[in-house]
């Protein structure tokens, strides 16, 4: 089962060592070496085949052509370590939740090993045609949302139009059942610069700090991640984080940015995500440099950054914005005293939800912050619908081919939210938001605009 | 600032959930941080006491587990927090699980049959298998399914009959009724049998269950139970068993298989949701704890390591939970044996070559490797003194005991959890 040429690298270097720092007595070799770029040996080779992440798939759930995680990842990467050995299509079956990957009991690094391998299939082996194309385009969301912010109101006419939709469903079976998300005619970006952007919000920051008796020149300080839907699409989670912390005394900056990847890690367009990471990596590491942590309002943005940008990208400064880089409820929870503040309060006019932790929330453990953060909070009731994948994961819901596995994944979530004593839903990922709207008719909405109207005057 | 509690839990395993629900029940504010969401996925869900005396190789299983507990050495995890702590730790998981659990009836051990034919002295067992006991002498037929890998009803039931178990017992093999793939997970079938979908069976609509008892029908003859892999089910077990008892009018009992298991499945999704539901705060999934802060043999705070950015927990009373080398409580390399987040002592043989025996069976000297702790279970450095005032420990990451081969693992960490949770919300 030995690779050849890794053997002959790991001797090699093994030699290397042995002449600068000759050993006394015995000591057996380092057998695999030290990883080098996307060496995922070591990670195989920790597999057991015990079968928790096939266990925990929610595709293989449905599906039993799709082969599952200990084959996509584990297996598949050893196979594809010999030559003439393609990855098997069936990586594109893989929506990119990730439930392998935080199952996993012997930490088998499977997100970095589906993102490599439907990388390698994507850029590689996969034929072109219309489906690729599409995925293209379904990766660059922030392309078509930047498009259609441009003439917000056609674009929503458009996007829902049947015949539109139809035409869309035939030429690039972008499944017609699905409603399109409304673009905001005004962007998150475009509200923050009339706002008065960096300035006003140190303005308002002092002004609160002043009020809750902390020092006016207090170093609280952070950076926003928005991503694309937040700017594109829901302006009121963007503008219910600010308000929220600039009233905790917070100064915001919004650098420049590009989409988080993604949906291009979805979609096994690397070279895309690459571009744009490394645009990240540039804007937020300068604020980072400056002292200011990164927030994000979007569990996947906040999970691309933390996790996938240093799993995938070898780009100076990646290490540091994954360590600066926090949930927006999470930073609070550690920076702030938010059961104090909470104590006590009362919300009105807010309906009671059914909260769904989003898988890539429950990756980064995330999953049950907000059912405790508004336990004590009169006027609400958030109840946690359980561990269920809400089965649209980004883009893998907006395929036609893909669209019934979609649906039936969610299938489980939606019985748990009609079950929940709520009329609305609640939850961090924009696309889960989607799916729980499309599958329930329910209103959904961001724990931060909840922590808004509690806290928010 | 830090992310705050009376009492913080580290590990999520059965050693961390009662420790929780002990420091819970006592008053505390509790936080249970875990590095994985699915530590029980690997538990056979069996809670065992004691199976085997250790050092007694040969001699059979205990009957009296709690009689035996006198007689173990002083430096075993019972020996130092008592019979007492074994009974109110067991009656606190008692009411946690109601009635999916029995045993506590008896303070004998109860004898279950597991997937390989062999019999597992145990305290408490979910009452999926309380129909299978291999003291029973009801006759038995045991059902595998075509392509379910991981139970071999053939090979279970001969090796049964050849221990000598009171009962006749016989096997069969069907096809389960939707075609599912060769390597199908547990959790399919179990969801297959709670969602109970319409398949067509030689061109007639049928249930899931209706179609599988159908197939087991010819197979059962005579006998009064019937034995399944453990798949009945990971939300709806009791219906499942009602349904495939009325079908084919004989008991119906699970037999526990290795890992990823639906009883532990099960177990975990009780024994969170009654942490939950008594109040106790969970974050799963996380990461792992990598550091801490203490001044003067107190600690202050501790540090989950998330992606690279350290997020703090701070509380006034730590239970360390962590499990052992299998669970990463306990770390070993060519230099030493470790405790990998405080550090605390782990008494060791220097010559890596004593640390195990020659037989793979054998008296491994690893298989005792843990933290030492003293009468209030917070463990003690080389001198004797406690290495941290405000640090606990229970379960596998205390040492002194060999779990597997006495069978003790749940109970262990069953009473040590409820000592030191106890203990920590007593001083929170």
């Amino acid at each position: 089962m030995s690779d050849t040429q890794r053997g002959d690298t790991g001797t090699d270097r093994d030699e290397a060592e042995t002449e600068s720092d000759p050993p006394e007595g015995y000591e057996p070799l380092d057998v695999f070496g030290t990883t080098t770029e996307m060496d995922l040996r070591s990670g195989a080779d920790n597999c057991t085949k015990v079968g928790t992440c096939d266990a925990e798939c929610p595709v293989a759930e449905v599906n039993d052509d799709f082969p599952g995680p200990q084959f996509q990842g584990p297996e598949q990467w050893r196979l594809s370590e010999k030559d003439d050995v393609e990855i098997d299509d069936s990586i594109t079956e893989c929506s990119n939740c990730l439930q392998c990957d935080s199952g996993c009991p012997s930490g088998v690094p499977f997100s970095e090993m589906h993102n490599t391998a439907r990388a390698k299939y994507v850029m590689e082996d996969q034929p072109l045609s219309i489906k690729k194309i599409r995925n293209r385009i379904l990766a660059n969301y922030r392309t078509s949302a930047w498009l259609a912010s441009k003439l917000p109101r056609t674009a929503n006419f458009f996007m829902n139009n049947g015949v539109v939709r139809w035409a869309m469903e035939k030429t690039m079976k972008i499944p017609s059942e699905r409603e399109f998300p409304e673009f905001a005619t005004q962007t998150f970006r475009e509200w923050w610069g009339k706002r008065g952007g960096e300035a006003a919000s140190k303005e308002r920051a002092r002004a609160a700090r002043t009020e809750r008796g902390e020092e006016r020149d207090a170093d609280k300080r952070v950076a926003y991640f928005h991503g694309c839907y937040s700017n594109y699409n829901t302006t009121e989670v963007a503008k219910a984080m600010v308000r929220v912390y600039e009233s905790l005394g917070y100064e915001i900056t919004v650098p420049k940015q590009k989409c988080s990847g993604t949906p291009m890690f979805a979609n096994g367009r690397v070279d895309d995500a690459r571009r744009h990471a490394k645009v990240n990596v540039e804007h937020m590491g300068n604020a980072i440099a400056e002292g200011y942590d990164v927030i994000c309002t979007c569990s996947s943005c906040s999970l691309a950054l933390r996790q996938e940008y240093p799993d995938l990208f070898d780009l100076e400064g990646i290490d540091e914005l994954a360590a600066h880089t926090y949930d927006a409820m999470e930073y609070l929870r550690i920076h702030e005293d938010l059961e104090a503040e909470l104590a006590g309060a009362e919300v009105e006019e807010f309906p009671d939800v059914a909260y769904h932790a989003p898988c890539h929330s429950r990756n980064q453990g995330l999953g049950r912050q907000a059912v405790e953060l508004f336990e004590d909070v009169e006027g609400v009731t958030v109840t946690d619908v359980g561990d269920s994948c809400s089965g649209i994961s980004g883009t893998y819901g907006w395929k036609s081919e893909k669209y019934e596995t979609s649906m039936e994944i969610g299938e489980e979530m939606f019985d748990h939210m009609e079950e929940a004593d709520a009329q609305a839903g609640m939850t961090e990922c924009p696309t889960c938001s989607m799916q729980m709207e499309h599958g329930t008719g329910y209103e959904i909405s961001h724990p931060m605009e909840l922590l808004e109207a509690v806290l928010v005057d | 600032m830090a992310i705050d509690s009376d009492v913080l839990v580290i590990g999520g395993g059965i050693a961390g959930i009662s420790s929780a629900l002990a420091a819970r029940q006592a008053g505390a504010d509790v936080r249970l941080v875990s590095e994985a969401e699915t530590t029980l996925h690997h538990a056979s869900g069996l809670l065992d006491v004691l199976g085997y005396h250790p050092n007694a190789a040969g001699e059979g299983p205990v009957v009296d587990p709690f009689d035996a507990i006198a007689d173990l050495p002083d430096s075993h995890p019972y020996a130092i927090v008592g019979e007492s702590a074994v009974r109110d730790g067991l009656a606190l998981l008692d009411d946690a699980l109601g009635e999916a659990y029995q045993g506590s009836y008896t303070d004998a051990n109860a004898l279950v049959p597991t997937h390989g034919g062999t019999v597992k002295p145990t305290a408490r067992y979910p009452a999926s298998v309380a129909a299978g006991l291999a003291s029973d002498d009801r006759e038995m037929v045991l059902v595998d399914f075509e392509r379910l890998t991981g139970f071999d009803a053939g090979v279970a039931a001969d090796h049964l009959a050849a221990a000598g178990i009171p009962a006749d017992t016989s096997a069969a093999t069907v096809e389960f009724p939707i075609v599912v793939r060769d390597d199908a997970k547990v959790t399919r079938y179990a969801h297959l049998l709670d969602e109970n979908p319409t398949v067509t069976v030689e061109g007639r609509e049928r249930r899931v269950r209706a179609a599988l008892a159908d197939a087991i029908e010819p197979h059962v003859g005579d006998a009064e139970r019937v034995g399944f892999p453990a798949v009945l089910g990971v939300d709806h077990p009791a219906e499942i068993r009602a349904e495939l008892q009325d079908r084919l009018d004989a008991a119906i009992f699970e037999v526990p298989m290795g890992p990823p298991s639906v009883p532990g499945l099960r177990l975990e999704d009780r024994l969170y949701a009654a942490l939950d539901d008594a109040g106790g705060r969970i974050e799963a999934g996380g990461g792992p704890i990598v550091g801490f802060d203490a001044t003067e043999g107190t600690i202050s705070e501790v540090y989950l390591d998330r992606s690279g950015s350290p997020i703090p927990y701070a509380a006034d009373q730590y239970v360390l939970a962590t499990g052992d080398v299998a669970g990463g409580g306990i770390d070993s390399d060519r230099e030493g044996v470790t405790e990998p987040i405080f550090g605390c002592h782990v008494p060791h043989p220097t010559d890596r070559y004593e640390w195990f025996d020659e037989a793979a069976f054998g008296d491994h000297d690893f298989a005792e490797f843990g933290v030492v702790i003293d009468e209030m279970l917070r463990p003690v450095a080389e001198t004797g003194d406690p290495e941290f005032s405000n640090l606990r420990a229970a379960g596998a990451v205390i040492g002194g005991y060999d779990y597997p081969a006495e069978k003790s693992a749940s109970g262990v960490s069953i009473a040590t959890g409820y000592a030191a949770g106890r203990q920590a919300a007593r001083e929170a």
